[in-house]
């Protein structure tokens, strides 16, 4: 990260993606941009630390970051990225990632750009005809893993992850599946779409989280190969149902504790209420309160469609909106962003997210069973008896009384 | 030893010992009643940072930002920063708004003392809340510095020279816990001592559970009392390495308040140079009983524990202060501290570690400032180091060596309540003192076949 201290250190190992190898991803490299840098220019010291940190760590390629100082001090990154890749033999690829030149999306484009660069560059003659690229999941507690098991049981080869457990190596050759993946996030869409542009390489839209999509993620997978592989569809339909036997008893065990209990979801996308209004149904919960930040009008009418009468949809609130739905519905568990997360926990509410800090699994048909048992543990926890909103049931200690003042 | 010729910090930084200036101005304008941080500068850094302390505090946190774009850090963000603050006074109606400028808005040369004049002359018949503003570039000093230097600008833009003369005794604790927050508070009132404590975080960053939300958490210094700080009768300051534009020394040098600077009171040095000043302060002959109870329990967990932590070697790292006092406190419970590492550079923080260890400690760790924690670690490498002593962020480093760490300061992210750890006073040493040794009980426990159950 080519930049001053701060914009590195924030995202220095906090997220729970896992390697099968190196974990160079786990470190946090920067040029700590000091005053006289500023003044005269950063790009000896940029030039000096990538030499070095290349030296010490040998890596197949390397990113190099710009924030938004370095896009106002007018450091060209291009051009000290390609002395360095010409000094050391590897690629060095500027990500024109300054913060203040729009929103995450940008900094997606900006990375997908930089990756793009490595794709194409090596042979794919041994790639077989049913072959997929993962795009878009972090391995964020090997989840990708457990995707690309169950790819590898479906007759498919996993050319490249991305970016999870993903490898400068792989990536040179992904140009070579037949078919990209792309998790809903939208991450690395825009690499999908380059692919497709220049090689041909159709991608879809799938989502690891929650059994139905899940499943028809698999299948959609299946579809697209079914005429290279007639077996292809009997061997998911096959793994469906043994992965959903599997955990079946399971959900079964937790639903018994949970049936009847409410949520509140209020998350990202649309898309992810949807899948989340479905996976809080298999635990025989309500949703009593659902709401998106980005959701469309057309989304909210079709929230309306899914979910039972009485539910409160919401659409971009604020916290003091929530809070009233929340006490309204007298909700169990809320599932939110890592932005809720306090909120939630001050007004002594559970609470379960899907952020890239969690160490368990939740992708998966695995991932539904851990997902439930989340929800129990927050849900069935008996510490709620004590919160404000509900001590008053019990007795009468919210009761104003002089020594408050 | 101090300073090693043959040391040389690398160029690329890897895993910062440090963070950013405007991050630790935050955490000091949360100390404030219904104050909201903002930051003067691109959304991203406010984002992070803001996570980055929830992650330690637990607590609902906001800092606002003035969310500039690639154009007006080209056309300067004074527009911004106004529509920001009227944002803010919208959504929060904050008493208090803390501007802090990040690395863009001082590359661009935002003039923000200028642009809050401005302000205030176009919104003047709004009932505007008091705004303090403070300079942070990352690429100058470290969060230790934008702590202080939010807590200065705190008091010297806030504190009113016509402040009628008062008992109280202004206390500038710098970055300890919530937890020794309250600490302090009750051990001023047992002085009979009325304190005015900035910044106060004791309630903002750990509150309790509630039933409804609060925008801006309650607690914090009141701002009344910031400004009837320049009629204070005394003031106190923990820090050994604080510059010379501290808040104690602008009440001292603007309203001639005397001002005593303290290290951290951690050890029993440390405590006892705190309760002296208190004895002082409160015309007390001596510190009331309870004080002398707590010394005097300490004392005998020093002797009890002596022998599980004498001559371990030890590797201490964070923000400037807090090295310089817990290398004081290991020296003084017969630890051997090998290296001190910090972030922060040109603060004399090996000449207060050598005077801190006056008389207790022969050998002086080596002290590197400035440094990484790849340094730090090229450094420990042929040291083994047996316990370790800083935040979370050294936790693969210590387990590497295979050595016990002491979670102290900030952030603490991989364990839970480091808002309520108290290091100062006889109090907060012995919680600290216990579990260093704990720690090294521990370690000799599960290191051993027998795994002894009597140790
Ligand atoms: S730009 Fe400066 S203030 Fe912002 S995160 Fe980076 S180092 Fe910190
Ligand atoms: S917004 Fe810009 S300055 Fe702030 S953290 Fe991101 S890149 Fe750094």
């Amino acid at each position: 990260m080519h930049g001053p201290v701060g914009c590195a250190a924030y995202t220095w190992d906090i997220r729970g993606a896992l390697s099968s190898g190196r974990e160079l991803h786990r470190l946090s490299f920067t040029t700590d941009l000091r005053e006289k840098d500023i003044i005269f220019g950063g790009e000896p010291k940029l030039e000096a630390a990538l030499m070095e940190l290349i030296e010490r760590h040998e890596p197949k390629a390397a990113f190099v970051y710009s924030t938004c100082i370095v896009g106002l001090i007018g450091d060209d990154l291009e051009a000290v990225c390609r002395k360095v890749a010409d000094k050391t033999g590897i690629p060095v690829l500027p990500v024109q990632s300054e913060g203040f030149k729009g929103s995450k999306r940008e900094g997606y484009l900006a990375a997908c750009n930089a990756m793009f660069r490595l794709v194409g560059t090596a042979d794919v003659s041994d790639i077989p005809e049913l072959s997929v690229n993962i795009f878009g999941d972090f391995n964020i507690a090997g989840e990708t893993w457990i995707i690309k098991e169950y790819l590898e049981r479906m007759g498919l080869t996993v050319v490249a992850s991305v970016t999870g457990d993903g490898r400068v190596d792989d990536l040179r050759r992904s140009h070579g599946a037949s078919l990209n993946m792309v998790q809903c996030s939208g991450a690395t869409l825009d690499l999908a779409k380059m692919i497709e542009e220049k090689y041909g390489k159709p991608h879809c839209r799938v989502s690891w989280l929650g059994i139905e999509d899940m499943a028809d993620s698999l299948y959609k997978v299946a579809e697209f190969f079914a005429d290279k592989d007639p077996e292809i569809m009997a061997r998911t339909t096959e793994l469906v149902r043994s992965e959903l036997e599997g955990i079946l008893p399971g959900l079964a065990r937790y639903r018994k504790d949970l049936e009847g209990k409410k949520a509140a979801v209020y998350v990202g996308g649309a898309f992810k209420a949807f899948s989340l209004i479905k996976s809080f149904r298999h635990l025989g919960m309500e949703v009593a309160v659902v709401g998106s930040q980005t959701g469309t009008a057309e989304d909210y009418a079709e929230l309306a469609e899914v979910t039972d009468p009485g539910t409160i949809i919401v659409d971009d609130a604020n916290p003091l909106e929530l809070q009233e739905f929340i006490k309204e519905k007298d909700v169990d568990v809320f599932v939110g962003g890592v932005k809720e997360r306090p909120i939630a926990f001050k007004l002594g509410v559970g609470f379960c997210d899907h952020n890239h800090e969690r160490k368990i699994p939740l992708e998966g048909f695995v991932g539904m069973l851990n997902f439930a048992k989340e929800v129990h543990a927050s849900v069935m926890s008996p510490v709620w008896n004590f919160v404000p909103r509900r001590e008053k049931r019990h007795r009468n200690a919210g009761k104003e009384c002089s020594h408050d003042r | 030893m101090t300073g090693n010729p043959a040391s040389k910090n690398a160029v690329s930084t890897t895993n910062a010992c440090k963070l950013c200036t405007p991050l630790g101005a935050s955490l000091a304008f949360k100390g404030v009643e219904g104050a909201v941080p903002f930051l003067h500068g691109s959304q991203g850094c406010a984002t992070y940072m803001r996570r980055y302390i929830i992650s330690h505090f637990r607590e609902p946190i906001d800092i606002a930002s003035s969310a500039l774009g690639e154009k007006h850090a080209v056309y300067g963000g004074g527009p911004n920063l106004k529509k920001g603050i009227l944002n803010v006074m919208k959504k929060y109606s904050p008493s208090l708004v803390g501007v802090a400028s990040t690395c863009l808005t001082e590359t661009i040369g935002d003039d923000m003392g200028l642009i809050l004049h401005e302000f205030r002359n176009d919104f003047g018949d709004l009932d505007l809340p008091d705004v303090v503003h403070v300079s942070t570039p990352s690429y100058q000093g470290t969060h230790s510095d934008g702590f202080n230097r939010a807590v200065h600008a705190l008091v010297d833009q806030l504190a009113d020279p016509e402040a009628a003369k008062s008992e109280r005794v202004a206390l500038f604790p710098g970055m300890v816990s919530p937890a020794d927050i309250r600490l302090l508070k009750d051990i001023f009132r047992e002085y009979g001592l009325t304190p005015t404590v900035l910044p106060d975080i004791s309630e903002t960053l750990d509150g309790p559970a509630l039933e409804d939300y609060e925008p801006v958490a309650s607690g914090g210094t009141p701002v009344s009392e910031i400004k009837a700080l320049s009629g204070a009768a005394a003031s106190v300051e923990f820090g050994s390495c604080l510059p010379k534009d501290s808040a104690g020394l602008c009440l001292e040098k603007r309203f001639g308040i005397e001002n005593d600077r303290l290290r951290i009171p951690l050890g029993i040095r440390g405590a006892d140079a705190l309760h002296d000043v208190l004895c002082e302060l409160s015309g007390l002959e001596c510190m009331p009983r309870r004080y002398k109870l707590e010394r005097g329990r300490l004392v005998d967990a020093y002797v009890d524990g002596h022998k599980y932590v004498f001559g371990k070697r030890a590797v201490v790292y964070g923000e400037e202060n807090l090295v310089v006092a817990l290398t004081a406190f290991l020296a003084e419970i017969g630890v051997q501290p090998v290296l001190v590492g910090t972030g922060a550079e040109g603060k004399g923080i090996a000449a207060s570690i050598e005077a801190a260890c006056e008389g207790v400690l022969p050998e002086l760790p080596l002290v590197r400032e400035g440094v990484d924690f790849h340094d730090i670690a090229e450094e420990a490498e042929t040291m083994s180091p047996e316990l370790v002593l800083g935040n979370s962020k050294g936790q693969r480093y210590a387990r590497a060596w295979n050595a016990p760490l002491i979670r102290v300061g900030f952030p603490i992210h991989d364990r839970f309540g480091g808002q309520r750890l108290k290091t100062v006073s006889y109090e907060g040493t012995q919680e600290l003192y216990d579990r260093i040794v704990n720690a090294l009980i521990e370690k000799k426990q599960s290191d051993s076949p027998v795994g002894w159950g009597y140790i």
